[in-house]
Formats: structure tokens, sequence, C-alpha cells
């Protein structure tokens, strides 16, 4: 008897830890559930379908999920699109979300985070008739029915590090990144650039260190990494690691140096210490990426890559932690990557030629 | 060069505290006859508690203390599933880490506004006040108060463990609960007690996580340091200080990294290969000097009364 009770109660236990965490979720699958999947006759279908199925981060992420959304919802305000979304609880899901969304008749489905590319790339090859789009992430061959969107990481991180060389006072600043990938030397070597370039203007040589975490979640690493550059001589320091830098700015907070937010603009987590964040404007990606592929404009098959110059990267308005003057060069800088006459480097190679180039 | 040992000093000490409080509770627990593999789960209980009432309250001690008193709920549901109903320990412990994130993330939700994260709360006090020896490198020794209650945790616990009469009752019930049992003492309390108590401890580790180390909580704050808790309590042969030392060994390991690591070191190690340091030395240290390992006798074993 008693093994029995312990068995329910086990059950018990699991079928809520299951049950609370996937409470968001309900929302979309209520939508959905009520347009018909039996009979959509092509002629009733009026309103073209959108959906997104989020990574394991969730629809509030605060993060690339929730800009996502709001792309989304900014492009149901704009031409009346119908749009919902799924969130993954585990990366186990995303398979089954892409196939429900499939199910649903939508006409174009996002995935979101370059986590969900495998799941992506084959539900886009199962589903030939149904669009599919990405965030982050590219393929070297990408199906005629997926488009693929990436960030030129590198120009808003030019910016920071433009910014980053106007205010130092030690002439030493930093670079945390998360795990070392192909992405993430967008940042460092972008960012190293902006540093180099400020540097010659004001004809000084400030010195950059760079460190991997490894991880893109072990906060405690992330500030004791940065404690260390920080007592080490640097006075601002950038992060590109996800929750990593969680820690960055913590470290910045206690030791009262600067750090620099990334993705979206994290000043809220330390208002007088985040000096300012190279921003990716998913939002924006998402909803202009929807209505290209909605007007047909934008078929699928290849890679769309955004920047400064499409308003899709760059810098936050709020300065005030930066002199006047810095923000306006800084402004000043970001024109000349919109017109093509500066083009920050995305990998070692290209900024030892930048680099070289300066002089 | 003496920056550099005292910024060691300090990483590790940070490194270690939610560890040491996790493998405490492993101790206390496993010492009664209780496996504990949920202290994950409920360490990010008490992580997500910690912050909400710092959030709300203003005042990150009653987080801290809320935070202990989350982690001793999860832990009431591992006790009444492996202690009352003999359920299979590692089971109710792997249903603890699936509900304890599942559950933090979804008061999380409904706290704050359907957010995964908390906004940044007030934080513990540094161990010397907040601006002591600025400028200076003893600043890496000015840690967080938490430090300094996960030694005294630790302190108090052996003492627990090895110098009262509780204790021994504690460590009997791990041993040979029949024995005990005929002696008088109430097996089933006990291991209760124990089981809240780490549920507890555990919830402390959370908050030293969130309280000291970030200043929120977020989906990541706890990510696999309950399982090195786990880890530590059998490095450190289910001894209090043992756990403690193994704990402060891998956050020395951990601090090694960060302070070889860096593109202006002098050591040019890639650092994939440094990020596996704390693993590799672990297993070097386990090895070499750790020796053979023995459980509680009868720990994972549920206790059922008269049963030979």
């Amino acid at each position: 008897m008693k093994k029995i009770i312990a068995l329910l109660l086990a059950a018990a236990m699991a079928v809520s830890a299951t049950a609370c965490s996937s409470g968001g979720a309900a929302s979309s699958a209520a939508g959905s559930s009520a347009a018909p999947a039996g009979d959509p006759s092509s002629a009733a279908k009026a309103t073209y379908k959108v959906s997104m199925v989020t990574d394991t981060g969730g629809v509030n992420d605060q993060s690339f999920n929730q800009l996502s959304w709001e792309g989304l919802q900014k492009l149901k305000a704009d031409v009346g699109a119908d749009v919902s979304y799924t969130e993954s609880k585990q990366e186990a899901d995303y398979a089954t979300n892409l196939d429900k969304a499939v199910d649903d008749q939508n006409d174009l489905i996002w995935g979101v985070g370059f986590a969900m590319g495998d799941a992506i790339l084959n539900a886009a090859k199962a589903n030939p008739d149904v669009r599919f789009a990405i965030v982050d992430n590219q393929y070297e061959e990408t199906p005629s029915n997926l488009t693929a969107v990436v960030f030129r990481a590198q120009e808003p991180s030019f910016l920071v590090g433009y910014i980053a060389a106007k205010t130092t006072k030690t002439d030493k600043v930093g670079f945390v990144g998360g795990v070392k990938s192909d992405v993430i030397g967008q940042f460092e070597y972008g960012y190293k650039a902006g540093v180099a370039y400020g540097a010659k203007e004001m004809g000084k040589k400030i010195e950059v260190v760079a460190q991997y975490a490894e991880s893109f979640v072990d906060s405690a690493k992330g500030k004791a990494i940065a404690s260390k550059m920080f007592s080490g001589g640097c006075d601002i320091v950038f992060h590109a690691a996800g929750n990593v830098g969680t820690g960055v700015i913590e470290a910045a907070k206690e030791a009262n140096k600067y750090a620099i937010g990334v993705d979206k603009d994290q000043a809220f987590l330390a208002p007088n210490n985040v000096l300012t964040s190279a921003l990716k404007k998913v939002d924006k990606a998402v909803e202009e990426v929807s209505k290209e592929i909605m007007d047909g404009k934008a078929t699928g098959g290849t890679t769309i890559s955004l920047g400064v110059k499409e308003d899709a990267a760059g810098i936050p308005e709020e300065h005030k932690l930066m002199g006047e003057e810095t923000y306006k060069a800084a402004v000043a800088l970001q024109d000349q990557i919109k017109d093509g006459k500066l083009v920050p480097p995305a990998s070692e190679d290209d900024y030892n030629t930048f680099v070289k180039n300066l002089k | 060069m003496l920056t550099s040992i005292l910024l060691l000093l300090g990483i590790t000490m940070m490194y270690s505290t939610p560890l040491v409080f996790g493998a405490l509770g492993g101790v206390i627990s496993e010492r009664s006859g209780v496996t504990n593999i949920g202290i994950e789960g409920m360490m990010t209980m008490g992580a997500l508690t910690a912050a909400s009432v710092s959030f709300y309250t203003g005042n990150p001690w009653l987080g801290f203390l809320a935070a202990g008193a989350a982690g001793a709920v999860i832990a009431l549901l591992h006790a009444i599933a492996s202690i009352t109903f003999n359920a299979d320990q590692t089971i109710s412990g792997i249903a603890i880490n699936l509900l304890g994130p599942g559950f933090a993330l979804f008061f999380c939700r409904l706290l704050f506004d359907n957010a995964a994260m908390t906004p940044p709360v007030k934080t513990l006090p540094k161990l010397f006040g907040e601006n002591a020896f600025h400028g200076t490198p003893a600043e890496s020794l000015n840690v967080d108060v938490t430090v300094l209650l996960a030694l005294i945790a630790t302190v108090i616990i052996w003492f627990v463990l090895y110098k009262t009469k509780w204790g021994l009752r504690i460590r009997s019930v791990g041993e040979y609960p029949a024995a005990a049992d005929t002696l008088g003492i109430n097996v089933t309390r006990t291991r209760y007690l124990c089981v809240l108590m780490s549920g507890v401890l555990a919830g402390f580790g959370g908050a030293s996580m969130t309280l000291a180390i970030i200043s929120q909580f977020n989906q990541t704050a706890i990510s696999g340091q309950g399982f090195i808790a786990l880890a530590a309590v059998i490095f450190g042969k289910w001894t209090p200080f043992g756990a403690y030392g193994a704990c402060m060994l891998f956050g020395l390991a951990q601090a090694l990294t960060v302070v070889l690591g860096g593109s202006d070191s002098s050591v040019m190690l890639p650092s994939q290969i440094l990020a596996m340091l704390p693993y590799v030395l672990t297993i070097i240290v386990l090895v070499l000097f750790v020796g053979r390992s023995v459980a509680p006798k009868a720990d994972g074993v549920p206790y059922e009364k008269g049963e030979r």
C-alpha cells in the first residue's frame, strides 16, 4: 500500500513539474487549437499565419525570445498577421513544437536561437511547402524554404569598443567571452578594432585583455574573471557571454567600474555601471524579415545578414555615463558603418589587417 | 604576485560558498541514512526565494532565512516520499531536481510580471563593509559574509555530529537503524529532521548565489552546483570538514583557471584546456590522496520497522 502511495506521490511531483513549467504555452496552444485544423479551405484562409518556437529560455527571457515575440506582435499590429508562439521547455521539444506549428497551418514558422538550428533544418526539409526562418544561425546549404537571419555582431561591438577607448582612464579594457567560437569572435574582434580605432584617433595605446569563461551560464566565473580584470587595471569590461555576463556586471558594480552589456540594453542590471550595450535588434529583424517573406521578396534558401545599416544593430540612446562628445562621435562612426566607409572586422585575420591599415 | 595570490583566495572562497552549503546539506541527510540527490532542486528554490524576498522586503537577511525555509519545504516532499512512504530515494531526488527549477520558474513568472528573471535585488553585506580596502590588493579578501557563514555552519554541523548526543543518534540511524530503534531512538523523526535540515542548508546555498555572487535570480543561477556539492560529499567522505575541503579544492581549481587564463597571462594555455583543470585536478586528488570513501551503511535504504 505504502509503495503505491509513494509511487503516486512521485508521479504527482513529476507531473506538477511539467505542468507548471508549461503554463506560459497554454495561451498559444489554446489559440491555435481554436482554429479548425480540419478543413482550412485555401479561400477562407485570409490572414497570414506566423508562429514562433522559442528555445529553452522561454518567451519572457528578456532577450532573444522576448524580442522575437515583440517583433511578431508588431507585425500583427502593422499588417494584421495572425501570430502565435510555442515555448520549448527542453531541447527535445524543438522538433515536436515545430511539428505542432506545421499542423496548425502556419505559413511561416520562426525558430529562435542557434540552439534550434538542426531542428529547424530538419523541419524545413520535411515540410517543403511551409516557410521557415531562424534567428542567429546559418547553414552551409540552406533549403529553399528556409531563411537564415544572422547579425553582424562586430558592428555594435566596434561601436562599444570605440566608446570604451574614449572613456577609459587606465588605458586598459577587458573582454569576457562565453564559449570560444566564430560567433563570439565577431564580438571580440569587433570590440578590439573599435578600441584600436579610438586609441589611434587619440594617439594613445590602449591594451585589451580578453578571456573566455568557456560557459554561458556560470555567473560566478564571469564575476571572477571580471574581478581579476578590474584588479589588474582594467576599468571597462565588455562581455558577450550570456548569463556569465550577469557576473561581469555584478563585478563592475562591486568594483565601481564600468561594464558593457550585450544583445539588449542591460543598463537595468546596474544603472550606474553599465556604460552602454552592443545591441542586436532581434525584434526589428523578425518583423522586417517576416514582412519580406510575406511579400514574397525573400523566399528562402538564403542567409540574410543584418547590422547597423539595416538598423538591426547599434547602441542604446541612453548615454548618461559617457561624455556627450563620445556619444556623438560614436553615432558619427555608426553613420560611417552604415555608408560602408568603415567595415569592422569579424575575425582575427580581418582584425590584424584592419589594425595594420590604421597606421 | 601578492595581488594574484589574494585574488586566488578571494575567488576560491566566493566560488566554493554555495557548494559548501549544498554539500553540508548532503552530509547531514546522508549521515541519517537518506540519500539526497535533490540538492540542486532545493538550491534553485532557495535561490529564487532569496531574491524574491529580498526584492519585496528590501532586507537580504530575511531573504536568506526565507531561502532556508523554502529549501525545507521542498525537502519535506523528499522526506515524506522517502521516509514515510519508503519510496526509492534516487527517484524522489530526481523528481525534486525537476520540480525545483520548474517551481522556481513558475513562481518567478507569477511574482515578476511573467519574467524569467528577477530584477536586481539588495545583496548581503561584505565581510568588512562596502568599501573596505578599496583600491588595495587586500580588496580581494573582502569577501561576502556568506563565506564566513558557510565556515560557521561547517563547524556547527561537525560539532553536532561528533560531539553531541544528537549527533551520535543521527550517525547510528544512518549506520544501523534497527539497532538505533531498539535503543529507543525514533528513526523516522531523526531522519525527517535531518532531511529538513539538509533542505535548509541547500536553500542557504541557493541564497548565497543570488544574494552575494550575483544580485538576481535567473534560470541558470544554479546550474550544476548541487551536483558538484554531491560529489564533494563523497569526496569528503561524508564528513563536514571533508566536504568543506572538497568544495574549497574545487573552488581553488576554478580560481586557478580564472587567474591563469586570459590574453595577458604568462601561461598561454588554450581556454578550453584550462576549463578542464578543475575536473582533472579533482580526479587526480581523488585518486592520489583521498582513497576509499565509504558511505554510511544504511544510506539510501528505507527503514521498515521489524524487517530483518
